[in-house]
């Protein structure tokens, strides 16, 4: 188990969770967020994760991420060393925007932390910001913008960083419906452009059913993998609002989930 | 339109300082000149512009304030400077902090003019003494400001330019800099005017040029007319001194919403 990834572990540009298990230290005892989490998701895969509040569905992203260690388990990367793991990028629910930079110098950051010169990495920027529909906006500050097209600058930027991993953290949690819809389908659209392994956490079922490969449903505190559900629907997804098919799909997990949230409610009061 | 019914004015509300102001001026004026009020406490407005035009003329108020600017800026600056590099390394290392804050805590109440001779004793009655407690002033709400600035820069900005691979280097430039450059500028602010009011309060307790000895002179040849001239100038300082720090934190930081008017 030294530097290179054993050669049963996967796919190249794969990733591995084994026994992902995490604990944070708090001042009377410890909190299980994580439980024995294991997943695997391919290479140009969309898998998203449902699971109650407080399931450590973030924990598991920021583990996956690197910004976090985990108290055990292991997260791998086939075809990579252990200590040399793709880059990936990381989108926020709010406020993953800087404020003290434009859209445009937002956009290009994760070219510019890689030494790509200004005028190339401001030319690939001004290209997906017009994917995203902010061509008009490139030099505003993201205080003028709404939340949605915050969004999509947050969205704009994990693109044009062109990692082959993006990590989604309710990007759309703090939207209206309608907006919600508009900027799944533009997720959709980039990502069917260019095929990313996407890792996107939500608590909305039928945003999971609608635009995931496969949805993960999560337990409650500790989070474990409760159930992986492959979904059925073609690519590319032409889903209308309350779509039969999305509907019973969503009713399933529901049950899954339903008596994780009921307990979870009940704890709190 | 309700609105507009529900406050009928007899005047903009905008114009009542201007207004103010002038009654103001005007009773001062005209008891002035009738003698209601005793000429060498409170000259008359009149009078104190006319004082205040022949000594811009004479040059002499120009002498007074290019000797205070001369302290005010050196010490702001070598003040400021020390104060924004500490600030950041208190705001970025915790262990840092928990070291200085105790010594902080007990060196800031003290009003900064009180140590003037204590430094005196140490540098000697002279220019370096003034500059001297102008910058320890100015030294304090620069340091107090970088670091709360930094402190209050939301950890995900640090998450995600960890995530895209920032080095050391970019964090600083990229993230600790302009995250903390609002609060920044705004204890610039407040060390430019606590450092013109020691500045000003040094120059009474010693200097033979400045405002601060002008405003002093004044009062001992029982010049009132001057002292008011002096005090105009003074504020006029102050007033042009914070708008345009003011200025500087509009240009330099232009994503931060402009605050409300008080």
């Amino acid at each position: 188990m030294s530097g290179t990834p054993p050669a049963t572990a996967g796919t190249q540009g794969a990733l591995v969770c084994e026994a992902v298990s995490h604990k944070y230290d708090k001042d009377d005892g410890e909190l299980a967020a994580l439980a024995d989490v294991d997943l695997q998701v391919q290479p140009g895969e969309f898998v998203s994760i449902v699971g109650p509040s407080g399931c450590g569905k973030t924990t598991l992203l920021k583990i996956i991420a690197g910004l976090m260690t985990p108290s055990s388990g292991n997260v791998s990367f086939p075809g990579h060393a252990q200590d040399d793991p793709p880059r990936n990028g990381l989108v926020f629910q709010e406020h993953g925007v800087f404020p003290w930079m434009t859209v445009l110098d937002n956009v290009a950051f994760g070219l510019e932390m890689r030494q790509v010169p200004r005028v190339e990495r401001q030319q690939r920027a001004a290209e997906f910001i017009e994917r995203v529909g902010l061509q008009e906006f490139g030099s505003s500050y993201p205080h003028q913008l709404s939340v949605g097209m915050r969004q999509r600058v947050g969205i704009a930027r994990a693109f044009v960083a062109d990692v082959p991993i993006l990590l989604m953290d309710e990007p759309f949690g703090s939207l209206d419906a309608q907006t919600k819809i508009v900027l799944q389908e533009e997720l959709l659209r980039l990502w069917s452009h260019d095929r990313k392994l996407v890792v996107y956490v939500t608590h909305d079922i039928e945003e999971a059913v609608r635009l995931g490969d496969r949805v993960l449903v999560m337990s409650g505190r500790p989070g474990r993998i409760r159930e992986d559900i492959t979904v059925p629907f073609e690519r590319p997804r032409q889903l209308g609002r309350g779509d039969p098919a999305v509907s019973e799909l969503v009713w399933h997990i529901w049950d899954l989930l339903r008596d994780d949230v009921r307990s979870g409610l009940s704890l709190r009061d | 339109m309700s609105r507009r019914e529900s406050n009928r004015q007899v005047v903009d509300s905008r114009w009542i300082p201007a207004i103010v102001v002038s009654i103001a001026l005007v009773s001062w004026e005209g008891s002035a000149r009738l003698g209601a009020l005793p000429g060498f406490l409170f000259s008359s407005p009149t009078i104190v512009i006319s004082t205040l035009v022949q000594s811009l003329a004479s040059g002499e108020m120009f002498r007074h304030i290019a000797a205070t600017l001369l302290r005010v800026i050196p010490g702001l600056l070598l003040g400021a400077i020390p104060g924004f590099a500490l600030g950041i390394g208190m705001g970025l290392s915790p262990q840092l902090r928990r070291g200085l804050d105790p010594l902080l805590a007990a060196v800031h109440p003290i009003p900064k003019i009180a140590i003037l001779p204590l430094v005196m004793i140490f540098l000697g009655v002279g220019e370096a003494s003034r500059i001297a407690v102008a910058s320890v002033a100015a030294f304090f709400p620069m340091l107090i400001n970088t670091m709360a600035g930094i402190r209050q820069i939301d950890p995900i900005y640090f998450q995600v330019a960890e995530n895209y691979g920032a080095s050391r280097l970019k964090l600083l430039t990229r993230v600790v800099l302009p995250g903390s450059l609002p609060l920044v500028l705004s204890g610039l602010r407040l060390a430019a005017n606590v450092t013109l009011l020691v500045t000003i309060s040094a120059e009474i307790v010693m200097a033979d040029v400045g405002l601060g000895s002008f405003v002093w002179l004044a009062w001992e040849t029982l010049r009132v007319e001057l002292l008011y001239a002096t005090l105009i100038v003074i504020s006029t300082l102050g007033i042009t001194l914070t708008a345009s720090l003011r200025f500087l934190q509009s240009a330099l930081a232009p994503w931060e919403v402009a605050e409300p008017r008080r």
